[in-house]
């Protein structure tokens, strides 16, 4: 992963992330292109060590597409923060996301998802 | 053709075409009444359209006849397209066959050719130059009626699957946040296709947390379809909901095991009901039989 590029904190991410209690809340508000991506999950593994944090829950409910690039990161990013003491759940997956997800062949296990946020805030334990 | 008529000129061709084709409509104007009527008994004759009362014949015969002398005089068949198809979609439905349609229209081109040949009988070379003109334009009108007929039924079928596609997958709640889908006969690719957005939208507007497929009802099963459920499984899981497969057959289990595909990964149960039963445990439900209900 690349730790240092020049342009990092350029422009903010389209995505927020919330501490709630023990758990990191992200919500992506829109499509992330590669770089932000690795941004993301970088801020992220941090905020967890900072934070304390034990559980990540990601929302993707505003995306329309997820290519296999950004489903990898995240499958990443959950065995990472795992490696941190973070359980993560991916939260939002609409129907078209899901099937083209599929057919893409994404076949890695997408760590663990749930419908929406209430669900996965109750998977977290919140 | 005859060497007579294929030896004359496009230009002249077309001079006389002006001048005929006129004269053909309005010979076929004048003897309207009786020309319908000879095709009328003819198509009885002929046992078409037997669907149909003999008055129903009658007048769409009428209309076929006036729309038929239209395209003659004015050589466009848009009209005619329109009359077809609204025809069509009145007769598909009492059972009307492509060959009836077809044969009441060459039946209409014979009659109006025979009393063509009657008009003309004493001129020989008049007759060709008529006919040069009329059977074009009647081999238009066939071709354009029997197109017609058969992209309306093609569109009937084609709405009539779409309809039993939907119709074959239901996607059922039976408690709260547990969803059945039955599927009954044959799966292939578009199917399974079909069903997987069926199912996908079902979690979403039931917020589904487990899904009980039984494929009692699939007669078998070879590589794509099995592949296509493990996909189905995938999509669901990726949308937060598990689901349990019942209802597999000792035949699928052998050919699924002898063509490797892998399974493993998949939750199954015995039968539907087993599948409802463990689904209601992970769920947190207990069904409990009241002592004295009987």
């Amino acid at each position: 992963m690349p730790t240092d590029l020049p342009s990092a904190p350029s422009a903010p991410l389209p995505a927020s992330i919330l501490a709630q209690g023990p758990n990191l809340i992200v919500s992506i508000h829109a499509a992330l292109d590669d770089e932000q991506l690795l941004r993301l999950q970088r801020d992220l593994l941090e905020r967890v060590g900072r934070d304390r944090s034990r559980g990540i829950l990601i929302d993707v409910a505003a995306l329309d597409v997820l290519d296999s690039f950004a489903a990898r990161t995240l499958a990443d990013l959950a065995y990472m923060a795992q490696l941190r003491g973070a359980r993560t759940v991916v939260v939002g997956i609409g129907p078209d996301v899901a099937m083209t997800l599929v057919r893409l062949g994404v076949r890695i296990p997408l760590t663990q998802t749930a419908l929406d946020l209430e669900e996965g805030l109750e998977w977290l334990g919140a | 053709m005859t060497d007579g008529t294929s030896t004359r000129t496009d230009a002249e061709t077309e001079h006389h075409d002006e001048l005929l084709l006129p004269e053909l409509v309005a010979h076929l104007r004048d003897h309207r009444t009786q020309l319908r009527q000879q095709w009328a008994e003819r198509i009885t004759q002929a046992h078409l359209l037997s669907a149909m009362t003999n008055q129903e014949v009658f007048s769409e015969a009428t209309s076929v006849y006036d729309n038929y002398v239209e395209v003659l005089e004015t050589g466009s068949v848009k009209e005619l397209q329109h009359y077809a198809r609204d025809l069509s979609e009145r007769i598909i439905p009492r059972g009307v066959e492509t060959h009836e349609v077809v044969g009441i229209v060459l039946l209409l081109r014979d009659v109006l050719a025979r009393s063509l040949f009657e008009k003309y009988r004493d001129d020989f070379d008049l007759l060709n130059q008529v006919l040069d003109a009329y059977e074009p334009a009647a081999n238009r009108i066939a071709n354009t009626v029997a197109v017609s007929f058969v992209e309306q039924r093609e569109r009937v079928i084609r709405d009539q699957q779409d309809a039993l596609l939907e119709l074959s997958t239901p996607v059922l709640q039976v408690r709260e946040r547990l969803l059945i889908l039955p599927i009954i006969g044959v799966l292939d690719q578009a199917r399974a296709q079909q069903l997987t957005e069926q199912l996908l939208h079902g979690i979403r507007a039931h917020r589904a947390k487990l899904v009980v497929i039984d494929v009692t009802g699939v007669p078998d099963m070879d590589e794509n379809v099995a592949n296509s459920l493990v996909d189905t499984v995938t999509a669901s899981r990726l949308m937060g909901a598990d689901v349990i497969i019942t209802g597999l057959s000792s035949e699928i289990a052998q050919t699924l095991v002898t063509i490797g595909v892998d399974l493993s990964k998949m939750h199954t149960v015995g039968d539907l009901q087993g599948g409802i039963e463990e689904a209601e445990r992970q769920l947190g439900f207990r069904v409990s039989k009241v002592p004295d209900a009987d």
